[in-house]
């Protein structure tokens, strides 16, 4: 017998469980007015994200999937990617987005039932939210040949979660982004559950990471309650995309602190005390006593951050609640660039339908 | 100038787009040294390199996704799927993604794609090589399914495929790619889509068809002719969105409709023109619409494949029937 096949895969992390930073601060994320950065945007998110949740309950949101305990995932991405970057996301990646230029009214203007929060801003190339999971790889994929192919020094970012990495395209994508060297970082952001169904049921494959070898891509796993480790894995992947189309797949480990979405009741599946255990490793606690630990943060500023949170937060509500609605015929108006003559009396007949309704 | 298969006029429209256009890009498998399975794409590799004419590995949605980034990106993708029956892994990415991304994003992004694939039976081909399921994409609101007939609209037909800013669905009836020759000169020019194509006047009888059934029909207005019955023949091209303005002029003149395609009937597209002519035309029928179309069966294999599809005796049935409706 001889053995023609061999692999291993990497655990990145800087900041332990204990706040203890292993080593020096990683290139990338050496500068203490980013870590700080870092660490506001976490918190912004958190507060935003709580509140997200308050108006879901009192009917004026629709369904939201929080993103409480996986700050750092996001948040750290968000950080890495540079400006032309392609951004390509899945449906909690808001701590991202808000890096990416995009308003917080309009994440809630999206979740909130109207297309308009897909608009982002008219330069934006990056992709809105993939609501069925696991088909945006591929156009990750097909961002990343275009670049290529017009010989641009930028790469593109794909995230999932831990359960779209057992769909078909999730594979497909990462076959040919081996297979023809894209220049593509594809994040599983693996917070153990799909819904109900734990990471061990999903697969029986020792890591995700290591999904990446049947490719032909490197695979490695990184502490996803450690923004430093994240922030620094996904910009050097990023930046062997963009120089050598060498394709990453990083597994960002965090835990789901929350129900999958609003519609959901984890407690209906979720063991007990697991959640508790694991808010251990939580992010945003991490990184405050390392900051109060390196003099860069204390109380003061904690609450004046607070503060100023809760007041941005509120102006975004009052902003997205404020937003006129979308006339009834904008359901047709972007459907084609040019809507067909056929469909203009379907048109019509909504415009009526809407007098009669109201009228 | 030498007469060209409806194949050819594929491959010739191919490479008068690509020369003119540096974002019209190929891919799909075998489209490269192979020129695809049907030589489609012949020739195309040597001209316009491996970057604009791309072998992808051998899995169908991941074509249509990667086309969607690169439309998304502002290329002009134009993906070819093997035959008809193996697009279904590549439906959800073209229902849920390439028809929805404009809509999705209020204009933002959008998808100007053209999915290519042969389609239909009579090629003597195996199992599912010969499905015509143009109705599951008609239904798609975002899509347009546009059906060539002949070398020259095929020709015609794709450049304005290709230059149009949303997802086409490009369905070549294979039984017609070798079929007939005919002069189609590589001028560039574009026939509009969104329009039907009436290739025969007459006042009797409407015969509405496309596709494949093209050649069946016309076959059965030339004997309708020796017969006295002035048959008007309307190709459809494009399926949708649908051109019923067309058919309804000419059923007010004629009367009387008889409807072909090699498609299974229930829930065809016919089903469809039938009904808005029901709702639209009534009074200027003289007979009930007629269907003549593939069985509700599976299409078969390929010794019994030649009763599955609809003939010109069939046709010529129905005609009567709507001629002698009393």
């Amino acid at each position: 017998m001889n053995v023609v096949a061999k692999f291993e895969i990497p655990y990145y992390q800087c900041l332990d469980e204990s706040s203890i930073l292993h080593g020096n601060l990683p290139d990338s994320v050496k500068d203490t007015k980013q870590l700080v950065k870092l660490y506001r945007l976490m918190v912004l998110l958190r507060i935003f994200d709580t509140k997200a949740i308050a108006l879901q309950r009192t009917g004026k949101l629709g369904t939201y999937p929080s993103t409480r305990g996986q700050e750092a995932v996001f948040v750290g991405m968000g950080a890495a990617l540079a400006n032309d970057d392609v951004f390509v996301p899945y449906y909690r990646d808001v701590g991202t987005l808000i890096q990416r230029g995009v308003k917080l009214s309009d994440i809630l203007l999206y979740w909130g039932g109207d297309e308009r929060g897909n608009c982002y801003h008219k330069d934006s190339e990056d992709f809105p939210y993939s609501v069925p999971v696991g088909s945006q790889p591929l156009h990750g994929a097909g961002i990343a040949t275009a670049l290529k192919i017009r010989g641009e020094k930028r790469a593109v970012l794909v995230t999932c979660g831990d359960g779209a990495s057992s769909q078909g395209d999730f594979y497909e994508a990462l076959n040919v982004a081996g297979a023809w060297k894209l220049p593509i970082v594809f994040v599983v952001s693996n917070n153990q559950w799909a819904i109900s169904v734990p990471r061990s049921a999903q697969s029986a494959s020792q890591t995700i990471a290591q999904k990446a070898v049947a490719a032909g891509i490197e695979g490695e796993q990184v502490d996803g309650n450690d923004v430093i480790a994240v922030c620094d894995r996904v910009t050097l992947a990023l930046k062997k995309a963009r120089e050598k189309n060498e394709p990453v797949l990083l597994e960002i480990l965090s835990y789901r602190q929350s129900d999958h979405t609003t519609a959901d009741d984890a407690s209906r599946y979720e063991p007990q005390g697991i959640r508790e255990k694991e808010w251990l490793k939580e992010p945003i606690g991490r990184m405050r006593k390392y900051l109060e630990a390196a003099k860069l943060w204390d109380e003061e500023k904690e609450k004046a951050l607070q503060a100023e949170c809760s007041v941005d937060v509120e102006g975004v509500v009052k902003e997205y609640l404020n937003t006129p609605p979308q006339s009834p015929e904008s359901m047709f108006d972007s459907l084609y660039a040019k809507l067909p003559d056929i469909y203009l009396e379907q048109r019509e007949q909504l415009i009526q339908k809407e007098i009669v309704a109201h009228g | 100038m030498a007469d060209i298969t409806l194949v050819e006029a594929i491959t010739q429209a191919l490479a008068y787009e690509m020369r003119k256009d540096k974002d019209v890009v190929i891919l799909g498998e075998d489209v490269g040294k192979d020129g695809g399975v049907f030589r489609a794409t012949l020739g195309l590799l040597n001209e316009f390199g491996p970057e604009r004419v791309r072998d992808t590995p051998l899995a169908e949605s991941m074509i249509a996704g990667l086309a969607i980034g690169m439309a998304a990106q502002g290329l002009k993708p134009v993906a070819e799927f093997q035959f008809m029956g193996f697009i279904y892994p590549a439906y959800d990415q073209i229902v849920n993604h390439a028809a929805r991304i404009r809509n999705r994003t209020r204009g933002r992004l959008s998808c100007p794609v053209v999915f290519r694939t042969p389609y239909g039976a009579g090629i003597h081909a195996p199992e599912h090589h010969s499905e015509s399921t143009e109705a599951i994409f008609a239904h798609i609101p975002g899509l347009r399914v546009v059906v060539p007939s002949s070398p020259a609209r095929a020709y015609g037909l794709l450049l304005a495929s290709i230059r149009d800013p949303d997802p086409v669905i490009f369905l070549e009836p294979s039984r017609l790619y070798r079929w007939a020759k005919q002069e189609v000169p590589d001028d560039g020019k574009a026939l509009p889509l969104d329009v039907c194509f009436t290739l025969r006047v007459g006042t009797d009888v409407t015969l509405v068809t496309w596709g494949a059934m093209v050649k069946e029909t016309l076959a059965a207005a030339d004997t309708l002719a020796k017969q006295g019955i002035s048959a008007e023949v309307i190709d459809v091209a494009t399926i949708k969105p649908l051109d019923i303005e067309t058919i309804l002029a000419s059923v007010e003149k004629t009367g009387r409709c008889v409807i072909i395609h090699e498609a299974a009937r229930s829930c065809g597209v016919g089903a469809d023109i039938s009904a808005q002519i029901a709702e639209r035309g009534l009074m200027f029928l003289q007979a009930p619409v007629q269907r003549v179309t593939g069985y509700d069966t599976i299409v078969p294999y390929a010794r019994l494949e030649k009763l599955y599809i609809p003939n010109e005796k069939q046709i010529l049935a129905a005609v009567t029937n709507v001629m002698e409706f009393a």
